[in-house]
């Protein structure tokens, strides 16, 4: 293929060579994940059919929680020590795939949920504290959308990632602990015994969810690190508009 | 060490201050207080006084009292907390702090504290009201103090470092309670467990969940005081 | 004293200097003067390290604006009056210039010489500075700076919303602080008055200083 005749700099794809191998690795073991997930493996012993959802919801959710906002953590970190744009992006970046993940998780969970415990919601460990930390990330998402100056967004929203990642730990302990003592045991995903053509289909749904997560994340990695120079850019013009003024008024 | 007891004298000096306006306004008292007794008694509403418990021999109403009161208390501190940056952003105070030689963690410490103690005297008037409203008994009450203490730190410590990273914006007031209720989940579950051991019994339930709030108040305590000042760097 | 190069500063995206000068020496006082919208706020603001810069460079009391260590010192060391009074209203006179004088760690026995200076020692002390007027409570946040005995005054509009007593009193509070030793940097829109106080005006047009200079 030609590359497109480009005129502008809107023309600017936000692809790279980097997300092209990501996406086709994602496509890649999607079909395979599929193959497994859906036709290959039998139903599960106790999960049923449900057990298919399944492949899908607990990699969701360790990558939304952990992955994700860990990596916000450390974004964040960084960027208060170097005060680099590129790791604030990047907990940007994270955060945000990371919400929707959680999101993910949250519906696939619910699903998963009916036909196994009858009901969309029970007070699970894993599905709580994924519901309260998707509200707090949605917080963090807000505070870099603040009406102040980029670099107070910037720094308070690498303070809230910080402490956010933290608190999602505590919030994940205390609700389990809750569940431990208060509700007896329910029909937990990692207790289930898996063998063989489940477990195989787990990791593939596992690196799958990874790769799409990779994938996604560079994109909007791309997407943010352009919008950035497209401000600054911005401030060029402005501040030749600015020049201008003056020279318009004493000459 | 000299640089400690300046940051207690600037954590004192800003609570002061803070306390000060309360007694000479009455804003937590007059307006905070009625909302959490109002809301107290709209929760009686909700779950109908007279439905019972079979099998612990209580209303529901008493079983879930601890929850419902701590519930209050959350929903009460918001307003506690909007007003305590609400006279900071009043007259531009905010910025003007820090034209000051304060310790930014003083500043933490002492606006966190102000919090706190308004806090403490509202639960203890809404405890006695929830007390008296839901009718629970009074099983432990050293754990409870505890608690109370415990709890009582932690929403301030958090609240007021939630306020602080959405103070200056116009949208304070509504981004303040998504980034703090969610943040302090983990301490309405361990005060509610930890005073439904005190009420109901065996403390020994309870003392575990006290810990938590006591190590979630650290936490709090020691980010805020690291990043008060880097929160009020930029505006 | 201080010296301000080919300064940016933006306020959100809007550069509001857009490469300013300035250079103060000790016990000047200077005005700046311009029109509406043209950066002489933010031009002081910076001089308190209340704002980064985005280009150029910056020496206030010799600390560095660039950094924020610097602007930090900055901030300790001069005496700003903005625009907002920072004021609590429940508080009052005499709380309030207590309280900001504790936190300036300014000295307790300057506060009376201050209310004094300011007409603020009598009845008014003990108002509520939001029973106060506009003119009451500009002469309260003046008594706070004056606490501060800073050695660099930046005065943003330090005439507005006062009567002529009023105005005549920030003229001798600014030539006392000058006789002392410290610099006054202000900004005014009572041309004349101000004119007479100052040692030089600073013109800024659409955050530039494009004529520096001219000695009254």
């Amino acid at each position: 293929m030609s590359p497109p005749t480009s005129t502008g700099p809107a023309a600017t794809p936000t692809g790279s060579k980097l997300t092209r191998v990501l996406g086709s690795l994602s496509l890649a073991f999607l079909a395979i994940f599929l193959l497994f997930g859906l036709m290959l493996s039998p139903p599960e012993v106790s999960q049923r059919e449900a057990v298919r959802l399944f492949y899908i919801h607990v990699p969701s959710a360790v990558i939304a929680l952990y992955l994700a906002f860990g990596l916000t953590a450390v974004g964040s970190v960084v960027y208060l020590r170097k005060r680099s744009t590129f790791w604030d992006l990047l907990a940007w970046s994270a955060a945000e795939i990371g919400v929707l993940f959680c999101a993910f998780t949250l519906v696939t969970g619910m699903l998963w949920g009916r036909p196994t415990w009858g009901v969309f919601w029970k007070w699970d460990p894993r599905l709580t504290s994924t519901a309260i930390s998707f509200v707090l990330f949605i917080g963090y998402l807000a505070v870099r959308q603040l009406d102040l100056t980029p670099e107070a967004r910037s720094s308070r929203a690498a303070v809230l990632g910080i402490i956010g990642f933290l608190n999602t730990i505590v919030v994940r302990f205390s609700v389990s602990w809750w569940q431990s003592l208060h509700q007896g045991t329910t029909l937990n995903p990692v207790d289930t015994q898996m063998d063989g053509l489940h477990l195989l289909s787990f990791f593939l749904g596992f690196a799958t969810l990874a790769l799409v997560f990779s994938w996604l994340l560079v994109h909007r990695f791309r997407v943010a690190w352009l919008a950035h120079q497209a401000g600054e850019a911005g401030l060029d013009r402005a501040l030749a508009e600015r020049r201008a003024e003056a020279t318009g008024r004493t000459v | 060490m000299r640089v400690r007891s300046e940051l207690l004298a600037d954590a004192w000096l800003v609570a002061s201050k803070d306390l000060r306006i309360e007694r000479s306004s009455r804003v937590v008292a007059s307006q905070v207080l009625p909302f959490g007794l109002i809301v107290l008694i709209l929760f009686g509403f909700g779950i109908s006084p007279d439905r019972r418990v079979v099998e612990a021999d209580r209303t529901v109403l008493e079983q879930v009292a601890p929850g419902l009161f701590w519930l209050t208390v959350f929903l009460a501190s918001l307003l506690a907390l909007g007003r305590s940056f609400a006279i900071e952003s009043a007259d531009g105070s905010l910025e003007a702090l820090r034209l000051t030689g304060l310790d930014p963690g003083g500043v933490f410490l002492g606006k966190s504290l102000a919090v706190a103690a308004e806090l403490l005297v509202l639960e203890a008037l809404l405890g006695a009201g929830a007390l008296l409203l839901y009718g629970a008994p009074l099983g432990h009450p050293f754990l409870l103090m505890v608690v109370v203490v415990a709890a009582t730190a932690s929403i301030a410590a958090a609240g007021t470092l939630y306020s602080a990273l959405a103070s200056g914006s116009r949208v304070r007031d509504t981004l303040v309670p998504v980034l703090v209720l969610p943040a302090l989940a983990p301490a309405l579950l361990g005060a509610t467990l930890a005073t439904e051991a005190a009420l109901f019994g065996p403390p020994s339930d309870g003392w575990p969940w006290a810990g938590l709030l006591g190590a979630f108040a650290v936490l709090y305590f020691g980010a805020g005081m690291l990043s008060f000042g880097l929160m009020l760097e930029e505006t | 004293m201080v010296s301000v190069r080919d300064a940016v500063c933006l306020l959100g995206n809007f550069p509001a200097l857009a490469g300013a000068d300035l250079e103060l020496e000790s016990g000047e006082v200077v005005l700046l003067e311009g029109p509406n919208g043209a950066g002489k706020s933010t031009l002081l603001r910076l001089c308190a390290g209340l704002i980064g810069l985005r280009q150029g460079s910056g020496d206030v009391l010799g600390n560095d604006l660039a950094t924020r260590g610097g602007r930090q010192q900055t901030r300790r060391a001069v005496g700003l009056l903005a625009h907002h009074s920072a004021l609590y209203g429940e508080l009052t006179v005499e709380e309030n210039v207590r309280f900001w004088s504790r936190a300036n760690r300014a000295f307790d026995a300057d506060v009376e010489p201050a209310l004094e200076r300011l007409g603020l020692s009598d009845r008014l002390r003990s108002v509520p500075v939001a029973a106060l007027s506009a003119g009451q409570r500009r002469r309260t946040a003046l008594a706070v700076v004056v606490c501060r005995r800073a050695r660099l005054w930046l005065l943003d509009e330090p005439h507005a919303g006062l009567d002529a007593a009023g105005r005549d009193l920030v003229d001798g509070l600014v030539r006392d602080a000058a006789a002392a030793g410290a610099t006054v940097l202000l900004s005014s829109h009572e041309i004349d008055r101000a004119t007479d106080l100052a040692h030089r005006v600073v013109r800024v047009v659409a955050g530039q200083t494009p004529v520096s200079g001219g000695h009254s």
